[in-house]
């Protein structure tokens, strides 16, 4: 039933900034749908009496109490990060995608 | 910002609302006053060294969980119920996806389908006392994110910018979103209703204790959407939405903005392009930011890491027995108890003065009284300087205190004055004014006796006139007295013992 288009895994693509050439978007475009098309198998054994869900627990309502735990000093949260800059993570200048 | 420096184009605001009906959705962020972020048990505090209050779980590291605090759940239902909203018995978290440093996960975790809160209300108040209901489509829980500083820009902001430097500080803090339907039929009040909702919703999340409320400090943030429609449409326009506006006035400066410039695009024939704009506070103009001409694509999904939400009605009940006293059931108590009418009450809110006169009144003085320093002199001493009420350099108690001692007869009115006077002057305590200035009222009878004597040897005509029946005429003698006591008398006392003087 899925059949992904070009069009639709060159949105994916940008989305992942991924950059993938027009060959790609067609070999990538079979892939998926075959993945997709396996994993629609599970609607095949689903009915009615069975609720969506997205866990595999049946669990609700996990509640951490309101209690500070200690966390990382700055040195140790900015031991890996490559360019660390007045105690902040240094990124490459960001242009037109602010949350 | 681009390097054309064409004037942005506005109506007169008179013929936009004659021209045009104006749909507002806004859109209210709180970050709420846990001790702890949403989920990991990092500190909840503003500021601070940057990247102090992170963990591997807000920093996004490979393995970690989240964990929901509880204390964030039970403000959020706490929010929904003072809102009258329906609680929703079973919600999830969603991973909202997208590629911006200011989550290091690169998905904020906030609520998408299945908020926590839906279709509540809230009604405002506008300054002449109408009320509008703002119809809430829901409040849903997310994450704050980092905050960014852009380095290289001329102006700091993020064009221009070389890089960008990242504090986790932030990254987690507990957020509500709360989001109003579709505001229509306003007109011309809409920038009004505007700022008068985000004002209720600011008081409402202050009398729960679930926010700290700070707008210029990021805790209370608003995003104003806001369209126009030609007269008589039924199809909304095209909206804007004008981001993170920082004061109530500046909520209803934007929304008036954008009204009187999208009516002027839409008026020469253009068309408005849906977009972010920026508030600028020294122009009281938006500026164009991100244009929105596709619809955003964050993938949300159902995250993973965290279980359902799912509140029994138990507990639903047992939070709403704690909802404390709401600020319009307050408002309604004070009215009664101070047997104010309904201008006087308007005067109070408007005068911004109703929580320092409840104090005044706790710290005993009379409702009359207080009201009447707070509303008239005080707020006009506030204005001269440029402040806010509240933070005139005199405290509830201190205005007590005068109150007092005039009640009990220490202080004329005028003294009072000089008294408070002194105090905002930093002078000290009122007690402190009165005996540094010498502003006590002249209670010795002898001495004011003598006062009386000496106006009426001054003027022998006058108090004949007295003596003859015509007690009109002891005005002059009282005025007389009183200059002579430099005010420091109580002229009603005065006139009683000039009448004794004449007829005794």
């Amino acid at each position: 039933m899925p059949n992904i288009s070009r069009d639709e895994v060159a949105h994916l693509a940008r989305l992942a900034r991924l950059a993938v050439t027009d060959e790609e978007l067609d070999l990538f475009a079979g892939q998926l749908d075959a993945i997709l098309e396996a994993v629609a198998a599970v609607g095949d054994v689903a009915t009615d009496d069975i609720p969506p869900t997205s866990h595999a627990v049946p669990l609700t309502n996990v509640f951490r109490a309101d209690e500070v735990r200690p966390g990382l000093g700055q040195q140790q949260a900015l031991a890996g990060a490559p360019f660390p800059e007045e105690g902040r993570f240094r990124v490459p200048r960001i242009l037109g995608e602010e949350a | 910002m681009s390097a054309s420096v064409a004037v942005t184009e506005l109506m007169d605001y008179d013929e936009v609302v004659q021209r045009f009906d104006p749909v507002l959705g806004l859109e209210v962020h709180v970050e709420l006053s846990t001790n702890t972020k949403m989920f990991c048990g990092c500190e909840n505090a503003f500021g601070g060294e940057p990247n102090t209050k992170v963990c591997p779980v807000c920093l996004g590291l490979p393995g970690s969980l989240p964990v929901v605090n509880g204390k964030a759940v039970e403000s959020a239902i706490r929010i929904g119920l003072a809102l009258n909203c329906d609680i929703a018995e079973w919600c999830r978290f969603a991973r909202k996806n997208y590629f911006y440093p200011d989550m290091p996960k690169n998905f904020q975790t906030s609520q998408y389908d299945e908020p926590i809160a839906v279709n509540g209300w809230l009604d405002v108040v506008l300054d002449d006392g109408e009320v509008v209901r703002v119809e809430i489509e829901r409040a849903h829980m997310e994450e704050d994110t980092g905050k960014s500083l852009h380095v290289g820009g001329s102006t700091g902001r993020i064009h221009g910018a070389e890089h960008s430097l990242l504090d986790y500080n932030r990254a987690g803090v507990p957020l509500i979103e709360i989001v109003t339907k579709p505001i229509v039929g306003t007109g011309a009040r809409a920038p009004e209703v505007a700022r008068a909702y985000v004002t209720a919703l600011r008081d409402l999340l202050r009398a729960l204790g679930v926010s700290d409320v700070r707008m210029d400090q990021g805790s209370l943030r608003c995003d104003a959407n806001v369209s126009l429609m030609a007269k008589g449409a039924a199809e909304f326009g095209t909206r804007t939405e004008t981001k993170n506006v920082n004061s109530l006035r500046s909520v209803e400066r934007a929304v008036r903005y954008e009204m009187t410039r999208q009516a002027a695009v839409l008026a020469n024939g253009g068309r408005v392009v849906q977009e972010t704009r920026h508030f600028d506070e020294s122009t009281g103009s938006t500026s164009s930011g991100r244009t929105k001409e596709t619809a955003e694509d964050y993938r949300y999904f159902p995250e993973p890491d965290l279980v359902p939400v799912a509140p029994s009605r138990e507990w639903v009940e047992e939070l709403r027995a704690t909802l404390p006293e709401l600020p319009w059931e307050r408002l309604k108590r004070i009215q009664t108890e101070w047997q104010l009418t309904d201008p006087e009450l308007r005067d109070l809110v408007n005068a911004g003065a109703v929580e320092l006169v409840a104090e005044t009144v706790a710290a005993g003085a009379g409702p009359a009284e207080a009201r009447s320093w707070w509303v008239s002199y005080l707020t006009q001493q506030a204005n001269t300087r440029g402040v806010d009420l509240a933070d005139l350099p005199i405290t509830p108690v201190q205005l007590a205190r005068v109150i007092a001692l005039v009640a009990e007869g220490s202080l004329t009115n005028k003294l009072a004055r000089e008294v408070v006077d002194g105090v905002l002057a930093g002078e000290g305590e009122p007690d402190q004014v009165v005996e540094a200035r010498g502003l006590k009222v002249v209670s010795d009878d002898s001495a004011l006796l003598a006062a009386v004597d000496e106006a009426l040897a001054a003027q022998p005509d006058i108090a004949e006139k007295i003596r003859s029946g015509k007690v009109a005429a002891a005005g002059a003698i009282v005025g007389a007295v009183m200059k002579a006591t430099k005010g420091q008398a109580d002229a009603k006392r005065v006139r009683e013992l000039v009448l004794s003087r004449c007829t005794g």
